[in-house]
């Protein structure tokens, strides 16, 4: 397959405090807003920037300052890229209740990850359960599993 | 007592209606004090029918959609009542999503609202 073309690529770590999250993704809505995006698109890239990142914040790391998230990020015209890693023991995705079942309805957890795979095209998550990677492809229907490793 | 700053609040007889002053719902610590100021309405000041009017709410996460639910609770073991209204179509389908349209009554506006309250 063809390398894509991507306008920025960038790595960076953030400390595990709540908000830490907040400037790097109005950093990335911004560049993305520049490269044409729709304010539709946006919203559900921030969707899943701030549903993957306060879950490795809040979850993985439990908050502790000493962990850090590692972010990986690849922006274009066209696509949204990101990897979201964090020092958590991980946990099994098939293992989290589906809280779309009417007995779940209440409970007050569980929707960060149904709402990132509404809003992504494709989400994987690694062996362990504490690195999710996922994308976004303008134009493309979301929610298929499929392999976005590489 | 303090005046909310998480919400703006209005009497339509006796229907509280409630708007929400941010525009995103987000930071965790205003989803805590959003929280506790919409609790106080049922626990502290009595209040039993509510409107949760939208209109400013452009972005919310699902801390958010969490607290939501749990003031849903409280006015439910009130027996009291809650219409949300004025919510844009990228807030709506979060609500569509996650299946919450099955959980919360949804009406276009407050008067929609107001008429069955």
């Amino acid at each position: 397959m063809a390398q894509h073309n991507w306008s920025s690529e960038v790595k960076r770590g953030i400390a595990s405090r709540c908000g830490a999250h907040l400037e790097v993704m109005d950093e990335i809505l911004v560049q993305l807003k520049a490269l044409g995006w729709s304010d539709q698109e946006l919203f559900g890239v921030q969707m899943a920037l701030e549903e993957s990142l306060t879950n490795a914040i809040r979850h993985g790391n439990g908050k502790d300052e000493s962990k850090q998230v590692s972010l990986e990020w690849k922006l274009s015209s066209e696509r949204f890229w990101l990897r979201v890693q964090d020092e958590g023991a991980g946990f099994l995705p098939a293992q989290v209740p589906d809280c779309t079942d009417q007995e779940n309805l209440t409970a007050c957890g569980g929707r960060g990850l149904l709402l990132i795979c509404a809003y992504m095209t494709h989400v994987e998550y690694n062996d362990a359960g504490n690195c999710i990677t996922m994308e976004k492809i303008r134009g493309e229907e979301e929610n298929a599993l499929i392999d976005v490793s590489s | 007592m303090p005046a909310p700053k998480r919400i703006q609040l209005n009497d339509s007889g006796d229907v509280t209606v409630v708007t929400f002053s941010d525009s995103k719902i987000i930071d965790e610590d205003e989803i805590q004090e959003l929280g506790q100021e919409l609790y106080d309405l049922v626990e502290r000041d009595g209040h039993r029918k509510f409107v949760l009017n939208f209109s400013q709410v452009e972005f919310l996460s699902s801390a958010a959609l969490g607290k939501l639910i749990s003031f849903e609770k409280k006015v439910s073991t009130h027996d009291g009542e809650l219409i949300l209204t004025n919510i844009r179509p990228e807030i709506y389908e979060v609500f569509a999503i996650t299946k919450l349209t099955k959980l919360f009554q949804i009406k276009d506006d407050e008067a929609d609202a107001l008429a069955v309250l």
